[in-house]
Order: C-alpha cells, then sequence, then structure tokens
C-alpha cells in the first residue's frame, strides 16, 4: 500500500501566562492513499490542533511528521469561510488565485463540480443567497479545487442542522470517493466517524493521545446514511463511547 | 398584487408621508415662532435675530460680501481634510495592523490623543504652522485623523480567524491577507468611518476658522459676534447646518453605491 503520510512521536504544548498545557502527548499514525480517517475524541481534546500542525499552520511543536514526496492537501474548516464579497464562482477559485494557478483544467474542474451539486445558477451570485447546505458544498469545492491528493477535514459538518448535516455528508463521501481523495477527518460525532470512515483513531482526553484504532468493517456498506442501518454500527457506536469516557461534571 | 400587500403597501406610503409632514411642520413652526416672538417684541431681536432678517442677511452677504466665496473656502478646507484624514488613517491603520507589536506600543498614546480636546492645541498649530490655512488643515486633520485610524483599525483587527486560517492554508503570505481579505472585509467599516470623517472634517475645520482665518464660514461667525451682528452669526449657523447635512448626504449616497 501506497503510505501518504507518517506521523511519528507528535507532541504539542501550548505556552500561555498561567504555564504551559500539553494538548497532544505523542501520537504516531500512517496514512495511506484512499483512506477515509476519521479522528474522534471530546471537544477541547486538541484534535484540530493536530490538523493544523499537519496543514502547516503551526510550527510550534515536537516529533516529525512527513508526507510523501510532492503531496498536496487541502484544508476545510468547520466554517464555511466564504468571502461574501465574492461570488461563488471566485470563492471556489480562491485557492488557485493565490497558488497563482491558471490551468484550465482545474477552472474546467470547478465548473463541472458547480454543475453536478446544482450550484451551476449560483455561479455569479453572492454566499448570502445560499442556504447553510449550499455553502458548505461551496466550501468543499473549494477545498477540491487545488486539486489534493489529501484533504484535512475539521469538523466539516458541525455547523450545519442535522438532516442537512447527513445530506451533506453524503454528498462529500461520493464527491470524495469519485475523485479518489485521501481524508484525513476530525470530528467529535462518532456516527459521523462510523458511517464515514474506514479507519477510526480515538484520541483520548487531554492531552490527547491515541487510546485506540479501529478498521470500520460494515455489511453491505454503501454510503453513509445506509452504513448507519448496518448491524455492526451501534457496536461500533457503544465501544467508540466507552472509550471517549465522556463525563459531564 | 395581493390586496393584503396592497395594504402593506399603502400603509407604509401613508407613514412615510406622515413623517415627512411632521418634519416640515416642525420646521415651519420653529421658524413661525421664532418669527412671531421677535416681531412682537417678545425677545429682543438684537440678541436673537429673526428668520426674516437672516434671509435678509444672506442675501445681502450674497450680493456685497463673497458668501459663495466664504462657502467654498470652508469646503476647499474640508474636502482636504477629508482626504488627507481618509488616505492616512488608512494606511496606518494598516501599518499598525501589519505590525502588532507596533501597534500594542502605540494604543496608550493614541487613546490619550483620542481624549485630549483637541482645539487646546490650537494656539501651538497657530505658532508651529502659521497663521494661514495649513493651520486650519493640521486642526482638521488632529481632530479627524485619530478616529479614523482607530476605527478603521478596528475594523481590521476584527477580520475572522478561521478566513485567515483558510488563506494560510493555501500558502498565502501576509501581503495576499491583507489585500484578498483583510482589506475587502473591512469595506464596510471603511465606509462607515467615511461618515463619522466627514462631520470630524467639518468641525475641525470651523474650529481651524474660529482660532485664524480670512475667509470661510467659520470666519463669518467670528466676525459677526465681534461686530456684535448677531443676523450675521445666525446666518453662518443656518449655512453651516445646511452644508454639514448636504455632505452627510453625499457620503450615505456613496456610501449605498460601494456597498451595494
Amino acid at each position: 500500500m501506497n503510505k501518504l503520510l507518517e506521523i511519528r512521536n507528535l507532541s504539542k504544548s501550548y505556552n500561555t501566562l498561567d504555564g504551559e498545557i500539553k494538548a497532544i502527548d505523542n501520537i504516531n499514525l500512517d496514512v495511506y492513499e484512499g483512506d477515509f480517517i476519521a479522528i474522534v475524541g471530546t471537544s477541547g481534546c486538541g484534535k484540530s490542533s493536530l490538523l493544523n500542525i499537519l496543514a502547516g499552520l503551526d510550527n510550534n511543536f515536537e516529533g516529525i511528521y512527513k508526507f510523501k514526496k510532492d503531496i498536496t492537501f487541502s484544508y476545510m474548516l468547520q466554517t464555511d469561510c466564504l468571502f461574501n464579497w465574492l461570488n461563488i464562482f471566485d470563492n471556489c477559485k480562491i485557492g488557485l488565485d493565490i497558488k497563482k494557478d491558471k490551468d484550465p483544467k482545474k477552472i474546467d474542474k470547478i465548473n463541472e463540480l458547480l454543475k453536478i451539486y446544482n450550484l451551476e445558477e449560483f455561479k455569479n451570485k453572492k454566499p448570502s443567497s445560499l442556504s447553510g447546505g449550499m455553502k458548505q458544498r461551496v466550501a468543499l469545492i473549494r477545498t477540491l479545487a487545488t486539486n489534493p491528493d489529501i484533504l484535512l477535514l475539521d469538523e466539516p459538518f458541525s455547523a450545519l442542522d442535522y438532516q442537512t448535516r447527513l445530506a451533506i455528508s453524503n454528498d462529500v463521501y461520493k464527491m470524495i470517493k469519485k475523485e479518489k481523495k485521501t481524508v484525513i477527518m476530525v470530528t467529535h460525532d462518532i456516527s459521523e466517524a462510523i458511517s464515514l470512515a474506514n479507519k477510526i483513531i480515538v484520541l483520548s482526553k487531554r492531552p490527547c493521545t491515541v487510546k485506540n484504532i479501529y478498521e470500520v468493517k460494515l455489511t453491505g456498506a454503501t454510503n453513509p446514511i445506509e452504513n448507519r442501518k448496518a448491524k455492526e454500527f451501534s457496536t461500533y457506536y457503544e465501544t467508540i463511547w466507552k472509550d471517549l469516557d465522556v463525563n459531564v461534571t | 398584487m395581493s390586496p393584503n400587500q396592497k395594504k402593506y403597501l399603502n400603509k407604509k406610503k401613508k407613514e412615510k408621508i406622515l413623517v415627512i409632514f411632521f418634519q416640515i411642520s416642525i420646521i415651519v413652526f420653529l421658524i413661525g415662532i421664532w418669527e412671531f416672538l421677535a416681531t412682537k417684541g417678545y425677545i429682543n431681536e438684537f440678541i436673537f435675530s429673526k428668520p426674516s432678517n437672516i434671509l435678509k442677511t444672506i442675501i445681502n452677504l450674497y450680493k456685497n460680501f463673497n458668501l459663495i466665496n466664504h462657502i467654498f473656502t470652508t469646503l476647499y478646507e474640508v474636502i482636504i481634510a477629508f482626504v488627507l484624514g481618509i488616505f492616512l488613517g488608512f494606511l496606518i491603520a494598516l501599518l499598525l495592523y501589519s505590525f502588532k507589536l507596533l501597534a500594542k506600543i502605540i494604543e496608550p498614546f493614541l487613546t490619550m490623543l483620542n481624549s485630549l480636546p483637541k482645539v487646546a492645541l490650537g494656539p501651538i498649530i497657530i505658532i508651529w504652522v502659521g497663521a494661514n490655512l495649513k493651520s486650519i488643515i493640521v486642526m482638521a486633520l488632529l481632530i479627524n485623523l485619530i478616529i479614523s485610524i482607530i476605527t478603521i483599525y478596528n475594523g481590521f483587527i476584527q477580520t475572522d480567524k478561521n478566513k485567515i486560517k483558510l488563506l494560510e492554508s493555501f500558502n498565502a503570505n501576509k501581503l495576499d491577507i491583507i489585500k484578498k481579505l483583510v482589506i475587502p472585509n473591512s469595506l464596510v467599516t471603511i465606509i462607515s468611518s467615511l461618515k463619522l470623517n466627514i462631520s470630524m472634517s467639518l468641525i475641525g475645520v470651523i474650529m481651524g476658522e474660529f482660532l485664524v482665518s480670512k475667509s470661510g464660514i467659520g470666519y463669518l461667525i467670528i466676525y459677526g459676534t465681534q461686530i456684535f451682528n448677531l443676523n450675521i452669526v445666525m446666518s453662518g449657523v443656518i449655512i453651516l447646518i445646511i452644508i454639514s447635512y448636504i455632505l452627510y448626504k453625499i457620503i450615505s449616497i456613496i456610501e449605498n453605491k460601494l456597498l451595494k
């Protein structure tokens, strides 16, 4: 199998005036081509910090991580982060603009994706005329526009209501499988992780370490909505729930 | 159109007419009662002036004292101060945003300057800059610049951190982030600072004209006071009200155009 990313002994501490806080403690992980990895942890456990480091936004950490040579990645955040003064097309193109990438194939790709997701008629409209779900689709197209090998998704559906969330995660899943992308997704939603991912990394509470890794195998797996009906689903759910050890105190 | 929609539109239209009617009524009533009280001798015409005299004075000023020239002097000064204020305010705010440490160091000084009544610096300005138009511009700049810097800078720092993160994940440099995100994102704040700035510029210019000037509306008001001709003073004030209202409206129109 083709290894795209290797993380070794990664640790991260935050320095504050009140002292040092350890957020990530010695994480090891390998990511292979075609993987859909879900990183699950309770909120505030440091899973977003991990993604920040991988995206190259935070250079203050210990340990190493290594992408395979010439691997590109793209980052999708919790909020859609659309620029309300740009139209939908220009929003999708912003990554290419910044990278000064004028590849006509990539522009065609944006148009194609807009068409597939029924957003073509909104191409010249501003984001304010779209619903939350449509905005998140635009955000995904923007993420895919630079043609990355790996997608880093940071709770990409958490701002959506439940129904839209299911529909969009279905879309995203299809889009990602069709484009044959490798995904690392951070989420606190256990069922989202089981329905989307083929590998789930459960992180402990802060400072987070890898508590368990599960290979997800569902009978009759097709798409995220159907996957929720698989008979193994509830077993995975209970096991991971116990791992997370959520107490509200 | 459904009957309900028609009813709604009618109601809104009536409301608008009512508002305009009362606004005009208030003006007519105030002018009327002022004229009446002064003519009947209930208030001293010499001290309070009266609308008909003010109108005569304005016509007289226009015919014999180059009123248009005075208005243009004031407008000219306001526009220079306004453009300089916005331009410098924007540049300094950008500088502070780009160098966070500088912003931290400067902040208490800005606050101090902002709360200082700038008119207190008037005599110093006259001595340093000279008794001329430059002094008036400097006075107006002192009043509009600090507030412009603070307003625009606050717009800049309110940029969504996630959006900055997004651009950084595309390997954007600082200039990209400022050009593609921070400035367009702060457009609304920058435009609303125009409104504030135009009022501040007018205040500054009139203050400057009070201190040192040979023409302008501020000069007319001071001149009227010195020869104790309240008709001239009141005329100056009325013209100022009209000028400030027109300037404010122009900025509002520009604002609507830009924000569309």
